[in-house]
């Protein structure tokens, strides 16, 4: 096993990691690494194919934002590393990393971890039925339908906010109360987000959307600050209800859904999306044994992003699952800030 | 660390191999025996009669993947019998199983642990019934189990709910990966000659009097076939009602299950089991071999045999019970819930009989110990065989067969330096949960016995079976499964 040292490590190429990347490197941080267990960098923005990402009014499809954010930080001399993942801690400041070039142990004097986050899948969720094909998050159908052109299914369930039994009831962990508490309106926004880009990867697959299941009494799809919101024309809206039931063997047959008002419906479809319900990919952070906040546990830090570990912090949506792109790429320009102080604090 | 190897479990097609099917017609030569079910027994009973070279045998599914039924959906105990029924048939089945499996997963690559189980006695009346399961596993040739009281049992399991008044400790209860058994099983089976025809469900038996060979009329038409062997699980009545046996009949049990994150995996030591009752074995909870942690199962009896689907009210049901057992991991994510059936008859003992007369084996009623004893109950069936008059001709050792090592005791590839020196793909990680990198996937897509599902690939490389389901990897394992099939 190689091997090698650093002065900072950034895990994760999504907006707050190359950005954190970028800052550290133009502010002389010396060798900055951002590594990615994805074949390219920019995190999930890469598969947003949407008019969704950046400030208002330069709004642009994801892949555009990812990859202006990749150039402006190898501009400023981060090296990003593509196809390495991070598998594990190999001292208190060291990862052990695997690639097709081989394994090895990075150390550094600082680690940023912005592993962003992801939607709850079906089971996590705890949706009672049968286990068919065509069950997905907005993720997987993101990279199904714009990465790789797959064929998804021809008539889809949208699953959006509310529209599964509350966690808390269904399961443990409650949404989006970490360390750094999204509001209740950022909240909202990330599931709007997550609805629309569902509602649009749908149809840009040549499939039609059978309805929006929301628990909600009013869908909020305006919300969403997108630049186009035809694709929600002719959306059927199924509001207070949620689904409770996947039906068919082999492949997805229909959901059963229940009104608030008590009745049941059963919606032939042979797909179904999960969106929103955000939470923190923390994997990295929990097999460091660092302290987790409480809810869905993202890791504990302070105003600084420190983690409880010193040199290693967190940023961007692993910290707060629900930011939006801009949201997370402002925190890690201040992740870089912080991790300068902990440089110059420590040499 | 282990050193590079071969690529694990595949193989070219070889002399003496047998076919793998899925389409088109069959074979108009007859089988000398043919095995109907590929479930972990008919699995196991084919390797074991791949054994005698003059054979010719086929074994017959009706799905597109071996260990598709009841053998995928199950708790993943290699039981030591230590509560059967003593003197029952099931009860030395399971302890030879337990001993055979042990040795089998070892040279095969099979990922055990043997992590031991406690009985949890939760009151008085369970406390005082615990000395009388020592002495029935006593009877059933078990001699380590010893009773601890509760501070040692709070020693071993930290994280157990309060109001635990005692166990019984069962040495030797292990923990078994119930996707490569059957899978390896069926492998070497083929890799000895066995011809294993899938998608291929049988509906008629006619002929087989007067010495003539017996017509299975399956939907891929007709199959000839000297003997048979009934190992359909779940359909076992009425295969041999098609041979006009009305022996038993099938109830299907249901039991629902939760697995939980491999970050609840350090939260439990044993195997936790409750005191069982008249109404069964009870809920249990249990580390798995890959590193989860499963909460289950229900008991309900049914009458579809196709309802492996979960319901709400189960899954409350067992977070409930699971709650007062280890409450830390109902903050744990869930990464799968599915539900099993077990073939449970009105017999309180397995059902197998031989029908010399008609050339004919049935093996039914294997309810919820068949992974444990598939190896012992297909030698038993072998020797039925023999006794019944087929000659089986000389035996000979088989070659052994190295599957992927699944367990979390054993890096994945992708963290082995030498791996990934030896072949870059090894270090390309497709499914990070669970540290799946191409290499593998590309392996398992070229074995004997290759996936013909996303599920059946996840079975044999974990990919999609982590903590985000396939968020991250999902579309990637497709794309890979699919260009394989172009
Ligand atoms: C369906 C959907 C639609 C959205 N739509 C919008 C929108 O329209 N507008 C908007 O502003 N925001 C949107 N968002 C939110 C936005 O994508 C996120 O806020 C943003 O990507 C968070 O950035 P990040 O850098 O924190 O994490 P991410 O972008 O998630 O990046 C994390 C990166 O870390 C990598 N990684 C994780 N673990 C490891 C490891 N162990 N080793 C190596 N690499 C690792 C991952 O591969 C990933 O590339 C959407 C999100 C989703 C899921
Ligand atoms: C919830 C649960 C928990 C369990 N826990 C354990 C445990 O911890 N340890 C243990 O040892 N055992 C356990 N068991 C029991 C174990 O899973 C079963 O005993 C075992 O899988 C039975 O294997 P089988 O090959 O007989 O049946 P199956 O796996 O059902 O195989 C039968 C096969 O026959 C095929 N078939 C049926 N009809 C036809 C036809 N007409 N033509 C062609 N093919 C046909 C089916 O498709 C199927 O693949 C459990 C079972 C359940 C349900």
């Amino acid at each position: 096993m190689s091997a090698r040292e650093v002065d900072v490590l950034v895990v994760g190429a999504g907006p707050a990691g190359l950005v954190a990347a970028a800052r550290l490197a133009a502010l002389g941080a010396g060798r900055v690494e951002v590594l990615d267990g994805d074949q390219g960098a920019g995190g999930a923005p890469r598969y947003g194919a949407h008019r969704g990402y950046g400030t208002w009014p330069r709004v642009v499809t994801g892949p555009a934002y990812a990859r202006r954010l990749v150039a402006v930080a190898q501009r400023a001399g981060a090296v990003v590393r593509t196809g390495v993942t991070a598998l594990d801690w190999a001292g208190p400041l060291a990862l052990e990393t695997a690639g097709p070039l081989g394994v090895e142990t990075v150390s550094a004097r600082a680690v940023v971890l912005a592993t962003g986050a992801r939607e709850r899948p079906r089971a996590a969720r705890l949706v009672p039925g049968t286990r068919p094909a065509g069950v997905y998050t907005t993720g997987e159908l993101q990279r199904a339908v714009h990465q790789f052109g797959q064929h998804i299914g021809t008539r889809a369930v949208i699953v959006g906010a509310g529209g599964t039994a509350p966690a808390g009831e269904a399961t443990g962990p409650e949404d989006a109360t970490c360390a750094q508490t999204a509001t209740g309106a950022e909240d909202a926004v990330a599931a709007a987000y997550a609805e629309h880009a569902a509602v649009t990867t749908v149809r840009a697959s040549g499939a039609s959307v059978v309805a929006l299941v929301t628990g909600l009494s009013r869908a909020r799809t305006g919300r969403a600050p997108v630049a186009d919101l035809r694709p929600w024309r002719g959306v059927p809206l199924l509001t207070g209800a949620t689904v409770t039931e996947l039906l068919g063997q082999g492949r997805l047959s229909g959901v059963r859904v229940r009104h608030r008002d008590g009745g049941t419906a059963v919606l032939p479809c042979d797909t179904v999306v999960f969106t929103g319900a955000f939470v923190p990919d923390h994997t990295l952070a929990r097999r460091g044994g660092l302290t987790l906040a409480t809810g869905v546990r993202c890791p504990a830090v302070d105003a600084a992003l420190r983690t409880s570990r010193p040199g290693v912090f967190a940023t961007g949506a692993l910290v707060r699952p629900t930011a939006s792109a801009p949201a997370a790429a402002r925190a890690g320009a201040r992740a870089a800030h912080a991790v300068l102080a902990h440089l110059r604090d420590t040499c | 660390m282990t050193a590079p190897g071969p690529r694990e479990g595949s193989v070219t097609a070889g002399p003496g191999e047998g076919s793998v099917t899925v389409a088109g017609p069959l074979p108009v030569r007859p089988y000398d025996v043919t095995v109907v079910g590929a479930g972990v027994v008919g699995a196991a009973l084919a390797r074991e009669l791949a054994r005698h070279p003059r054979l010719r045998v086929a074994l017959v599914e009706a799905q597109d993947d071996v260990g598709q039924g009841t053998s995928k959906a199950n708790t993943a105990i290699l039981h030591t019998g230590f509560d059967a029924v003593p003197g029952s048939l099931e009860a030395r089945l399971v302890r030879e199983g337990h001993r055979l499996l042990s040795a089998y997963a070892a040279e095969s690559g099979i990922p055990v642990e043997p992590v031991g189980a406690l009985l949890v006695a939760w009151d008085e009346d369970q406390l005082a019934a615990l000395p009388g399961l020592a002495d029935k596993a006593r009877r059933n040739a078990h001699d380590g189990v010893r009773p601890l009281d509760a501070a040692e049992l709070y020693a071993r399991e930290p994280h157990l709910g309060p109001g635990a008044l005692g166990a019984l400790h069962v040495p030797g209860e292990s923990v078994i990966c119930p996707w490569t058994t059957p899978l390896a099983y069926a492998t070497q089976a083929v890799r000895h000659g066995v011809d294993l025809h899938l998608g291929c469900r049988v509906e008629s038996v006619t002929g087989g009097t007067g010495g003539g060979h017996q017509v299975l009329g399956t939907t891929r038409g007709p199959l000839h076939t000297r003997w048979l062997v009934n190992a359909a699980g779940l359909h076992a009545d009425t295969l041999d009602r098609m041979r006009g046996h009305e022996d038993f009949t099938v109830t299907p049990r249901r039991g629902q299950l939760l697995v939980f994150d491999t970050f609840a995996r350090d939260l439990v030591r044993h195997i936790l089991l409750p005191v069982p009752t008249a109404l069964g074995k009870g809920v249990l909870v249990a580390p798995t071999v890959h590193g989860n942690v499963l909460l289950g199962p229900t008991a309900e009896d049914l009458d579809d045999r196709t309802a492996t689907g979960t319901t709400a009210e189960g899954l409350a049901g067992l977070r409930e019970k699971g709650r007062r057992v280890l409450p830390a991991l109902l903050e744990e994510e869930v990464t799968a819930v599915y539900a099993g059936l077990r073939a449970a008859t009105e017999h309180d003992d397995y059902r197998i009989t031989a029908h010399p007369g008609q050339a004919y084996v049935t093996v039914g009623g294997i309810r919820s110990t068949g992974l444990t004893a598939s190896l012992a109950i297909a030698a038993h069936v072998r020797d039925l065989l023999a006794d019944s008059g087929l000659a089986l001709g000389p035996a000979r050792d088989l070659e052994p067969v190295h599957m992927p090592r699944l367990g979390r005791t054993t890096p994945r590839p992708c963290r082995v330096p030498e791996r990934v020196a030896a072949d870059p793909e090894y270090g390309v990680v497709v499914c990070p949960c669970e540290q799946v990198s191409r290499g593998e996937i590309r392996d398992a897509l070229a074995t004997t016995v290759p996936p013909r599902s996303l599920d059946g690939l996840r079975r044999r490389t974990r990919a999609r079976a982590g903590r985000c389901q396939g968020d991250t990897c999902g579309a990637a394992v497709r794309e890979l499964f699919e260009q394989a099939r172009r």
